[in-house]
């Protein structure tokens, strides 16, 4: 039996026609490899988006003192400020000076705009130490001790829901992800029962003369794995066209939420994988395929 | 079935000697219909040369697909190579074909081969690497008289020279049983005598042959052959001689 292993050698290529490229079998993969590498790219860059939201932002804090008189103003900023730096678990605090104010306001009211005569209130950026959500009621109290006109943002307020939308949107792209693979391997299962059926009475023939059923398994796995391989390939390049393309726009935005969704080195390596991944799956299911329907032969 | 089935045993018992093929009680339907072969019992010896004749839907095709192992029995018991083939488990049977070579009454050539291709198919399969296939191949192809047409497809072969190279195909692995569904049946007259010279050559090199024909003529030019008549999915064994077979003088 231990010849049964054994390849046709050189000359199984000939066993099936080639044909290969002719059916439409490696196009639909190309089309699903296409659409499960935008989907992974999509899942990948926004969760590399969502890293950097949590990162930058969700643990800062902005105090606004908004006491009209100026002297009070400035007053109640310096006890803020003050009261801010002597907490535990705070990492820094920053009040932000007049150039900076007037860099944030500049879009709205114009350059120097910003004179005494207008009330504005003075800003204190207030950055928590890591995992410091939690002392954000502390940091509260304290200033509205110390400042009894402060308002207190925290940024996590506002930007949970946008980190909702940007986790249900990574689960929609992972479910992507999965749809794709599943209606990758019902294709190659499409492909190899067609197969089987064109050529039965070939495989009738070899399996008359004795070969084994993983001899004759191995013909089909190869031929489908490099149409998988071409289709693969193709959907990669067209995906990678696309992804650089829009890389590229978004970069041209200069949006500080677009920007973060660039993709990671590592991103690339694991979408580049995907086509590999691809010939294992088809590979696996058109064996699986073909010995099942040989199991039902004699 | 209780005593059929013990007088079935003990003459497996006895036959076993030099038999290749023996059969008990063997009995074969497809699907739910009538039974296309009931209750044959024989044996074939080991060297044997056999002709298989019967009318149209006897159930010779029937019986041949059973000795190559394309079917299994709906009951009885078979012995091929001295083992049960009935219950022998399914990966088992692939180095059981291998001995076994097969020319189909259709050829089952493959399409997209060319002749030398599909002659090589059993060495293939076999594992037999292309440079020690080569020359083997060719001769047998020489000895068809097909030569010449080496590359050429089936589709470009006239339906002898299909037949031959079907035969070319069965022969080549050297088989220790050879089975023929209607050889001759698309070649001339000098051509049936020449394959049949061809089987008589294998068979005195020890091959057991059993060939499904109506060509009484074939029959009459193997003066040693024995002939095995099927009719209605019966075997006709008046003289007792396929049940219990005569001891070969050179076996």
């Amino acid at each position: 039996m231990k010849a049964g292993a054994r390849k046709f050698g050189a000359a199984d290529r000939r066993l099936l026609p080639e044909g290969r490229m002719a059916g439409p079998m490696p196009w639909v993969i190309a089309i699903m490899m296409f659409l499960t590498v935008l989907a992974a790219a999509a899942g990948l860059g926004l969760g590399s988006a969502a890293g950097n939201l949590t990162a930058g932002m969700a643990s800062r804090l902005t105090v606004q003192v908004m006491a009209a008189n100026p002297d009070r103003r400035e007053a109640e900023a310096a006890a803020a400020l003050a009261a801010a730096e002597r907490l535990p678990g705070v990492a820094r605090v920053h009040r932000l000076t007049q150039d900076e104010m007037q860099k944030l306001l500049e879009p709205w009211l114009g350059g120097g705009a910003l004179d005494a005569d207008l009330p504005i209130p003075a800003m204190i950026d207030v950055d928590l130490a890591p995992g410091g959500g939690d002392r954000v009621d502390t940091v509260r109290g304290a200033i509205a001790a110390a400042a009894p006109s402060a308002r207190v943002d925290s940024n996590a307020t506002w930007l949970a829901p946008l980190g909702r939308l940007i986790a249900a949107l990574r689960w929609l792209a992972v479910a992507l992800v999965l749809l794709m693979i599943g209606a990758t391997a019902a294709t190659v299962v499409l492909a190899a029962r067609a197969a089987l059926d064109t050529h039965r009475a070939t495989i009738e023939v070899l399996h008359l003369m004795g070969a084994t059923d993983l001899q004759v398994a191995r013909l089909f796995q190869r031929r489908i794995a490099l149409d998988a391989l071409f289709g693969g390939l193709v959907g990669l390049a067209a995906a990678a066209l696309v992804l650089v393309l829009l890389g590229s726009r978004a970069a041209a935005l200069g949006s500080d939420l677009l920007g973060s969704v660039a993709l990671p080195p590592l991103a690339w390596v694991l979408l580049i994988a995907l086509p590999l991944l691809g010939v294992l799956l088809a590979m696996l299911v058109a064996r699986t395929t073909i010995l099942r329907a040989l199991g039902r032969m004699l | 079935m209780g005593w059929r089935e013990k007088r079935g045993r003990a003459e497996a018992g006895l036959a076993s000697g030099g038999s290749i093929v023996q059969f008990d009680n063997v009995g074969l339907r497809y699907g739910t219909g009538a039974e296309t072969l009931s209750d044959l019992s024989f044996s074939l010896q080991e060297g044997g040369f056999y002709f298989l004749t019967g009318p149209s839907g006897a159930g010779k095709t029937s019986l041949l697909r059973l000795l190559y192992l394309a079917q299994r029995p709906s009951r009885g018991l078979i012995r091929l190579f001295g083992e049960d083939i009935v219950t022998m488990p399914r990966r088992r049977l692939p180095g059981f074909r291998r001995r076994i070579g097969v020319v189909f009454q259709d050829f089952r050539l493959v399409p997209h081969l060319s002749a030398f291709d599909n002659v090589a198919l059993p060495l293939r399969v076999a594992g037999v690497a292309d440079r020690d296939l080569e020359n083997p191949v060719k001769e047998m192809l020489a000895w068809v008289g097909l030569g010449h047409r080496a590359s050429a497809r089936p589709a470009t072969l006239s339906g002898g020279e299909q037949q031959r190279v079907a035969i070319a195909r069965a022969v080549i692995a050297r088989p220790e049983l050879l089975v023929a569904d209607e050889p001759t049946g698309n070649v001339d007259p000098d051509m049936a005598k020449r394959l049949l010279h061809l089987f008589d050559s294998l068979n005195k090199l020890g091959t057991t042959i059993v060939v499904a024909t109506h060509d009484l003529h074939l029959i009459s030019s193997i003066g040693r052959a024995e002939m095995l008549r099927l009719d209605r999915g019966e075997l006709l064994d008046p003289t007792g001689a396929l049940r219990h077979p005569p001891r070969r003088p050179d076996a």
